[in-house]
């Protein structure tokens, strides 16, 4: 089932069809808000609430409005806001935000070398995009984790498609500086 | 874009991760789209209690093998077993069965109609240790004729004990049916909630449906907590509400007998 068709359902039996919008991107969800965040437990309850606030808005919305969405960017607008609100709450306590492993990540024992070095590089960037400023790491994160066009981002976002350019590629800058200064970093240790 | 830009973008493609496997379900449940139960202790032993992120939603025993079943027909989400029952609701749960009703237990009881809800909460609000006839719930409800519809309320009651449909009965001492296995289990519920099921009975074989003292003529349900403390030199007892009533006796305004109650 596309999305067309999934508003449509949604727009006609709400609980029947969100099973079906939950299983379909909630994957996604989960990468957005892990990436927003870098943190596996919090990423779980983002993506969590954000579905909890899709359903709640879809049920106060009328059928019209329902089959009008387009649920990619929708969603992922859902999710920004669920982790903005979530790192405010989380930075008043404390103010570090350390990337844990993720569960796809974790075990280390026994995989050939070549994957771990890949995955050693993923966490360093996944460090990196979550240390990020918040105008850069949402464009960055919903651009290349996610994969939504810049018409897409700028309907999540209500930023304007050229600003969304200058930010991702300003965000791309500051990742590849922070790679470069590990590396120095590394050459000198 | 330089080769290093791509080798950054394609990194950052591959900073993709799927959701844990249990995030979906787990979300579902939460919604109120999806249930799960689980076995908790309770004064009559074991019982399984379902429920989702709107409250508790299903109630059986635990020596029963058609909790799954009955779920199925009668609220027809799917149901997965859980670990244990969510600790605020487990403790909630105790605590009202213990008799404290102040503690607030969100139930799910959408496709309910509104009489049955009307029904249930209004048993709700019977103490533990108490019982009432069938026909003081519909009086007490606004529907005094429809005392065989609230009897079918009560059998269909998704959370027995949560909600204490137990706690009414026959107004002829007879003990009434129970949606949680029959008469057997509703004596021993109300037996172990301190209700004298004898003493009722043997009223009850006598004609007597109401009891009131002669120092302050007030006339009470049996089991009324009030009823309870009158000394039995000073115990009258009546058959009928218009029978106390013509003796100069007033209604109890905590238990509020009603005429037609049957």
């Amino acid at each position: 089932m596309d999305d067309r068709d999934l508003s449509r359902a949604l727009a006609t039996d709400l609980d029947a069809a969100f099973e079906t919008l939950l299983r379909c991107h909630v994957d996604r969800i989960y990468a957005i808000a892990l990436r927003l965040l870098g943190n596996a437990a919090d990423a779980e309850e983002v993506a969590q609430d954000t579905f909890v606030r899709a359903y709640r808005a879809i049920g106060r919305y009328d059928a019209r409005r329902i089959r009008g969405l387009d649920l990619r960017a929708w969603l992922a607008a859902i999710a920004v806001n669920a982790a903005r609100n979530r790192r405010r709450r989380l930075s008043e306590r404390q103010p570090a935000l350390p990337l844990t492993p993720t569960a796809a990540g974790s075990a280390s024992v026994g995989l050939p070398e070549p994957d771990a070095i890949r995955r050693a590089e993923a966490e360093r960037l996944g460090r990196h995009v979550a240390g990020l400023p918040e105008r850069y790491r949402v464009p960055i994160v919903l651009r290349y984790v996610d994969d939504l066009s810049f018409p897409e981002m700028a309907q999540a976002l209500g930023r304007s498609e050229g600003t969304l350019r200058a930010q991702v590629h300003r965000g791309l800058a500051l990742l590849r500086a922070a790679h470069d200064a590990d590396e120095r970093e590394e050459l000198t240790a | 874009m330089t080769a290093t830009d791509a080798i950054l973008e394609a990194a950052l493609r591959d900073l993709r991760v799927p959701a844990p496997p249990a995030l979906a379900d787990r979300t579902l449940v939460e919604l109120g789209l999806a249930d799960r139960f689980a076995d908790l202790d309770s004064p009559i032993g074991p019982i399984v209690v379902a429920w989702n992120g709107r409250g508790v939603s299903f109630v059986g025993r635990a020596d029963e093998a058609t909790f799954e079943s009955r779920f199925a027909t009668e609220i027809g989400r799917p149901l997965s077993r859980g670990d244990t029952v969510p600790a605020t609701l487990a403790s909630a749960i105790r605590r009202r069965l213990a008799g404290d009703r102040r503690v607030r237990i969100p139930l799910d009881l959408r496709g309910a109609t509104e009489f049955q809800v009307a029904v249930w909460l209004k048993a709700l609000e019977i103490p533990r240790g108490e019982v009432r006839p069938y026909g003081w719930v519909a009086a007490e409800i606004g529907h005094p004729r429809a005392v065989r519809a609230v009897g079918s309320a009560l059998g269909h009651n998704p959370v027995p004990l949560v909600v204490p449909c137990h706690r009414v009965v026959r107004g002829d001492g007879a003990i009434g049916q129970y949606s949680m296995g029959g008469p057997e289990v509703k004596r021993l519920v109300l037996s172990t909630e301190g209700v004298d099921l004898d003493g009722l009975v043997e009223l009850a074989a006598g004609g007597i449906r109401y009891v009131g003292s002669d120092t302050t003529r007030i006339v009470c349900h049996p089991t009324c907590h009030h009823a309870r403390r009158v000394q039995a030199r000073h115990l009258v007892r009546f058959r009928s509400l218009p029978e106390a009533v013509a003796a100069g006796y007033r209604p109890c305004r905590i238990c509020r007998p009603v005429a037609s109650a049957a």
